[in-house]
């Protein structure tokens, strides 16, 4: 099964560079393949990092110009979706910058928040904690949950656990060193546990 | 090893990323220390339900749309560069 999936990774990739490769010498049609392969993942990334409807849209045509416009820059050293990734990361960030001028945002200076990551909370969770709620109000703690999260956290775990990115693939996308990156994940993935918790944890009476 | 070093190696026990002998020693401080078990698997769970949950989707309207936009844009530029590379050729000649 990973041989399988190694081989179609492989096989993707090429694909991939020869759709940049296209899309440099001029052929749109080649770089629409691209955008249709990563829009979904851009918007969601540029929605967590803005956490606005609106940016995230602005950030997806953005993202995407400004990779066409500088794909003779790109160089193939990199995968072009961890590329476009960091481009993305970038225009959400100038995005949060104009609309909360009077907070700097920057994802390269370690993050001090006033809840540290020793956990407090530590009842079991419901077998199937999700099933406790409708998809609406699911959704609804989700999104509170993680929009607390400190931004430089918060980018870290969407890229690395909800994108699925490596710890080196998300390091080079935010321009972070590898063990920034890590503590950042372990902290964002406390964080976001001991918070759940309070929806999640097992009640008595609950089935064992 | 305590709980305070079972922490720290988290992350990379939850990813697989660790050798065979930390991993044998994180597994016997879990067999015995209730409260890193717990954190440890409603943290695999917190990691899950945030891999699974579609939160931010893109309607298909709106991608299709962005889609046309981003296209339109692209060949725009795309022509301008070709214009101004002719008017540079034509200004050698």
């Amino acid at each position: 099964m990973a041989t399988i999936q190694k081989v179609n990774e492989q096989a993707g990739s090429t694909d991939e560079l020869a759709l940049v490769e296209s899309a440099k010498a001029g052929d749109i049609s080649a770089f629409e393949e691209l955008v249709r392969r990563y829009d979904r993942n851009v918007f969601r990334i540029a929605q967590h990092i803005t956490q606005n409807r609106e940016d995230a849209e602005d950030v997806v045509q953005d993202a995407f110009l400004k990779a066409y416009g500088n794909l003779a820059q790109f160089q193939g050293q990199s995968k072009f979706y961890t590329w476009l990734v960091r481009i993305a990361v970038n225009e959400a960030l100038m995005k949060l910058r104009r609309r909360r001028p009077e907070r700097t945002v920057s994802l390269d200076q370690d993050v001090e928040t006033d809840e540290d990551s020793i956990p407090r909370e530590v009842a079991d969770w419901s077998p199937n904690p999700e099933q406790q709620y409708s998809q609406a109000e699911l959704r609804d703690i989700l999104q509170k949950t993680i929009q607390g999260l400190p931004s430089g956290f918060r980018t870290v775990f969407v890229l690395r656990d909800v994108e699925g990115l490596s710890t080196e693939e998300t390091a080079e996308a935010l321009g972070l060193s590898i063990p920034a990156v890590k503590s950042r994940l372990l902290r964002a993935r406390l964080q976001l546990r001991e918070r759940l918790s309070k929806y999640f944890k097992r009640r008595n009476g609950d089935a064992k | 090893m305590n709980c305070s070093d079972f922490l720290k190696e988290l992350t990379d026990y939850l990813d697989g990323a660790i050798d065979a002998r930390t991993k044998a020693e994180l597994d016997e401080h879990l067999a015995w220390c209730h409260n890193c078990f717990v954190v440890c698997n409603t943290t695999k769970m917190t990691i899950e339900i945030y891999r699974d949950s579609e939160l931010y989707e893109l309607p298909d309207d709106l991608r299709t749309k962005l889609r046309s936009a981003i296209v339109t844009k692209c060949q725009q530029s795309h022509a301008d560069t070709s214009a101004k590379d002719q008017a540079i050729t034509d200004k050698k000649a």
